[in-house]
């Protein structure tokens, strides 16, 4: 960050930039994420200091008195704009606060991105799978070793589930299992990562729909599953629970 | 006694009574909501109740005194704060603050802008760190610092408060900043955070 751009995130902070420099620093900081990060630091520190020292002290209601009287008069109180400053210092770091979240939000929008490829490819390949079984005791031996960890297959029949097979795969440079199912037409790739990986944490649980798919993502055990289709969301949910029941 | 005293006042001067009551009114309107503020701002100056109350009452006294003479127009709060602030460095303790009073020219070396996310760190330091940085402060420095964050001046009202050009208010702002950094990263590092 060079010194321009410090000279100018005080007085950002401080809500004192003016146009034209007012918008030649926001275009920045929407591209530099360590003047976004300083900027978030700044308004956090500033808070942080009004709140350990605003109204720290106040006036004892018998100085109050003695004071009111000194300067005799009606004492009407009148309406300050102190709330409102208050307020509008909030609502700076709250668009702030939430513009690092939109960041967060893009991440957890890159990783769903990444998860519906491989499943594509997946299913757009002569030769979709690695290990081609319908059998889990084929399919789940076939990860040993390969993976830093193991997980539970349940057993699908009399569901109208298949398994088709499985493969290793990368998110996000980490290692996971892709296990291919089918359901009449469709097919669901279900990802299984380490829970502590920190990619895990761009899947949040419960279900989403994107470009049509349909994805549901759940931790168990200390691994995260995440599902997706270009079926319905009925038959990706079902496969969850089938899949949840055995773990 | 007093009150016989004042009304046969009145009864000499009862034309000057009462423009000095609707001046009074007037005053204590303005001046009244900001009681609380401008005792916090006294306190964190004086170090203690005592010499913060009796800080407020010399203020408001002489602000009431001098008010025919404040334009209207002009910043009030600034105006108070301005008040509140040359009557303390004229007061005892004032003066003895004002022997650390750094000179304007004595810069503190500018640390390499690391990228640091200390000021992420910084914020969630405890409240009391906090304040005990701040009552560590060069007074010129808490001041400011107090002016700007706490008291939420804007730089204007700052440089009317301080009798200071809006640069230097900008300037002196940033050395008490970073004055003020240094202290709060130099206790987390002694706290071992």
């Amino acid at each position: 960050m060079s010194c321009e751009w410090r000279t100018q995130l005080d007085q950002y902070a401080d809500g004192e930039l003016q146009q034209p420099e007012l918008s030649t620093l926001e275009v920045h900081l929407r591209s530099c994420s360590s003047c976004a990060a300083e900027a978030l630091g700044r308004m956090q520190m500033k808070r942080s200091i009004h709140n350990a020292a605003a109204g720290a002290f106040t006036p004892s209601a018998d100085f109050r008195a003695r004071l009111q009287s000194s300067i005799s008069g009606d004492h009407r109180p009148v309406k300050t704009w102190w709330p409102a400053l208050l307020f509008s210092t909030a609502a700076v770091v709250v668009a702030i606060v939430a513009s690092v979240l939109v960041l967060q939000h893009r991440t957890e929008r890159n990783a769903l991105a990444e998860i519906i490829d491989l499943h594509v490819s997946t299913v757009a390949s002569a030769n979709p799978v690695d290990v081609v079984s319908s059998d889990r005791h084929t399919v789940k031996p076939w990860f040993t070793g390969k993976l830093p960890f193991t997980f539970n297959l349940p057993e699908l029949g009399g569901s109208e589930f298949r398994l088709i097979g499985g493969r290793m795969a990368y998110v996000e440079q980490n290692p996971a299992a892709q296990l291919l199912f089918g359901i009449r037409k469709h097919q669901i790739s279900v990802f299984i990562l380490q829970e502590s990986d920190a990619t895990a944490r761009d899947f949040p649980n419960g279900s989403t729909h994107r470009l049509e798919f349909s994805i549901e993502s759940w931790p168990a055990k200390g691994l995260r599953y995440i599902a997706v289709s270009d079926g319905s969301m009925a038959d990706v949910q079902a496969l969850t629970t089938i899949l949840r029941s055995s773990q | 006694l007093k009150n016989g005293i004042n009304s046969r006042a009145a009864g000499y001067r009862s034309q000057d009574v009462f423009q000095d009551q609707r001046n009074a009114d007037a005053f204590g309107a303005l001046a009244l909501p900001l009681l609380a503020q401008l005792y916090n701002f006294a306190h964190w100056l004086t170090g203690n109740r005592e010499e913060a109350e009796d800080l407020v009452q010399e203020t408001y006294t002489k602000a009431l005194k001098g008010f025919s003479s404040f334009s209207p127009g002009t910043n009030f709060r600034a105006w108070m704060y301005r008040i509140l602030r040359n009557t303390f460095l004229t007061s005892r303790a004032g003066l003895k603050a004002t022997v650390s009073f750094d000179d304007e020219e004595n810069e503190i070396p500018e640390r390499p802008a690391s990228g640091d996310p200390e000021s992420l760190l910084l914020a969630r330091m405890d409240q009391e760190q906090i304040r005990l940085a701040l009552e560590q402060l060069a007074v010129q420095q808490r001041e400011i610092i107090l002016l700007s964050y706490v008291e939420e001046l804007s730089y204007k009202e700052i440089a009317e408060t301080l009798g200071l050009p809006i640069g230097t208010v900008m300037s002196r702002l940033s050395r008490a900043r970073r004055a003020l950094r240094e202290l709060l990263s130099s206790k987390m590092q002694g706290a071992g955070l």
